[in-house]
């Protein structure tokens, strides 16, 4: 399957989780391929960077669920920064553990798991539909303790970003954290794996093999296909183009260049245009 | 190298004291001060204090890996308690509620900042302790826009010390309220008061921060921040 191809099996209105970390290991090749689509009003599911920053950015996000957007080198995400600033998209805000407890409870099939985050927070104000329980074990006071019910975060498909992959959708993390990619998708209806490489068989250590086929639904290879985000230990970040697309998105004009060069095209012209 | 205590060597050792004493459980320092601090506690008076490269390894006080701690594992441990962080914070009030999500209204802020991040989490479950570079009343208001991490009267757990360029804070007061609980060299009680937007706790008699040891200063200067980088997170 071709990125492309991958998002022709999106369809508007959906909820989609996207793996990574902040601007680390992001499937950013599907990002750039569903900003080339017809595809609109997302709510996009994510430990959020410039993978969020793209979506905004073209108008097919119309809700953010995260605890932060962040290029990491870079603190703020600057088109998420900018889209809060002018109302342009909604905010699901969450405590981190709050998300990754709400995909936990997706991926069991649970309605929800208890956590203590987010309890006497801002976060149960902005989010009113969160609720709370109390625990039915009395604790050594007598009395349950009150916790929030997270919900589960169900997606209705998964992107995630590994170094390697087989055809029949194992994949392989090769760098230090694998995040939440499992998670992301076990707690999808659907599950697309972008890849650095295609393999016939696994070289490393079996605790690196963190997708099995049953999770996963399709498997694309997409060379350099995180840039500009790390992916380590094929390649770190692009630490000069981070910089210019974030001067870029400070300026609509600027924007729009950069857009034009290096978004415009397919994947392929996406890699050609960086090498330049 | 010798010289005076500079202001950012005082809150390197103000930021390595709130680690003191808390034995084997993750050091999660955010900013370089904080961080020096952490390693400077962990080469003196808190050796069994685990620290991360800032990734998923945890590093030993050579720079070695000694043990793995991806993200899922560190949310375990926060949720364990085993952990101390020192936040950074846009605003804070007197209780210690913190704000490092939003400014302005949360639906359509003036200032959209970085989220809440973990601070909800951290704040009810384990020992926060903050550094704030620039001690002012915009930071220190009445009321913070976006509550993050959680203040005593909301719940939090174990609020330790607020670190600022000025003075060191704590929650001391039967109300656990803010605190003075001392000044940095050079620094007035009135400056800490005028540069704080709320009625600050001021006891009769407030001591004067303690200034590194020589080997403190030492390591700092020679081993940690051999390049002063820690200076330019003051200015």
């Amino acid at each position: 399957m071709t990125p492309d191809e991958v998002v022709a099996e999106l369809r508007d209105g959906m909820t989609i989780g996207i793996g990574g970390w902040g601007s680390r290991r992001k499937p950013m090749a599907l990002v750039r391929a569903i900003v080339r689509s017809p595809l609109k009003n997302l709510t996009i599911v994510s430990y959020a960077g410039p993978d969020v920053g793209l979506l905004v950015a073209s108008g097919q996000a119309e809700r953010v669920v995260t605890g932060f957007a962040s290029l990491d080198s870079i603190a703020l995400e600057p088109h998420f920064r900018r889209a809060r600033q002018d109302g342009k998209v909604e905010l699901t805000e969450l405590d981190e553990g709050m998300l990754h407890w709400g995909l936990l409870a997706a991926a069991h099939r649970l309605p929800f798991l208890p956590i203590r985050a987010g309890l006497g927070s801002g976060v149960l104000e902005v989010n009113p539909e969160l609720r709370t329980v109390r625990s039915p074990y009395g604790d050594p006071f007598g009395i349950g303790e009150e916790l929030v019910a997270m919900p589960a975060l169900r997606l209705d498909a998964a992107l995630v970003h590994m170094n390697r992959a087989d055809e029949a959708g194992n994949g392989q993390y090769l760098g230090p954290d694998p995040y939440f990619d499992d998670l992301f998708c076990l707690a999808a209806e659907r599950a697309y794996v972008s890849c650095e490489r295609i393999v016939p068989g696994f070289h490393g250590p079996p605790q690196t093999l963190l997708l099995n086929r049953a999770m996963v639904h399709a498997v694309t290879e997409t060379p350099n296909g995180a840039h500009f985000t790390s992916c380590v230990p094929d390649y770190g970040r692009d630490e000069a183009f981070q910089a210019r697309y974030a001067r870029a998105a400070a300026d609509p004009g600027a924007w729009r260049e950069f857009a034009a060069r290096y978004l415009a095209g397919d994947e392929a012209a996406y890699q050609k245009a960086v090498l330049r | 190298m010798t010289g005076a205590p500079t202001r950012a060597e005082v809150c390197v050792v103000a930021c390595a004291e709130a680690w003191r004493g808390d034995g084997a459980i993750l050091a999660s320092p955010m900013g370089l001060i904080p961080s020096l601090g952490a390693r400077l506690a962990r080469l003196t008076f808190a050796p069994d204090l685990l620290l991360t490269d800032g990734e998923a390894y945890l590093l030993d006080a050579r720079g070695g890996t000694e043990g793995w701690l991806p993200y899922a594992r560190v949310f375990t441990m926060l949720a364990a308690g085993r952990r101390h962080a020192m936040m950074g914070a846009a605003q804070m009030d007197r209780f210690g509620n913190q704000n490092i999500s939003a400014i302005g209204d949360w639906k359509r802020p003036k200032a959209q900042l970085l989220g809440v991040r973990g601070a909800p989490g951290n704040t009810v479950n384990h020992p926060v302790s903050y550094w704030i570079p620039r001690h002012s009343p915009r930071v220190f208001t009445g009321r913070v826009d976006m509550v993050c991490g959680v203040g005593y009267d909301r719940g939090a757990r174990d609020l330790r010390v607020v670190v600022t360029n000025l003075a060191v804070l704590d929650f001391g007061t039967p109300e656990r309220t803010m605190r003075l609980r001392s000044v940095h060299p050079g620094v007035q009680v009135a400056d800490v008061v005028a540069a704080t937007g709320f009625p600050l706790a001021v006891p009769d008699r407030v001591p004067v921060t303690r200034p590194p040891t020589a080997a403190e200063l030492e390591l700092i200067r020679t081993r940690l921040d051999p390049a002063g980088a820690r200076e330019a997170e003051l200015s």
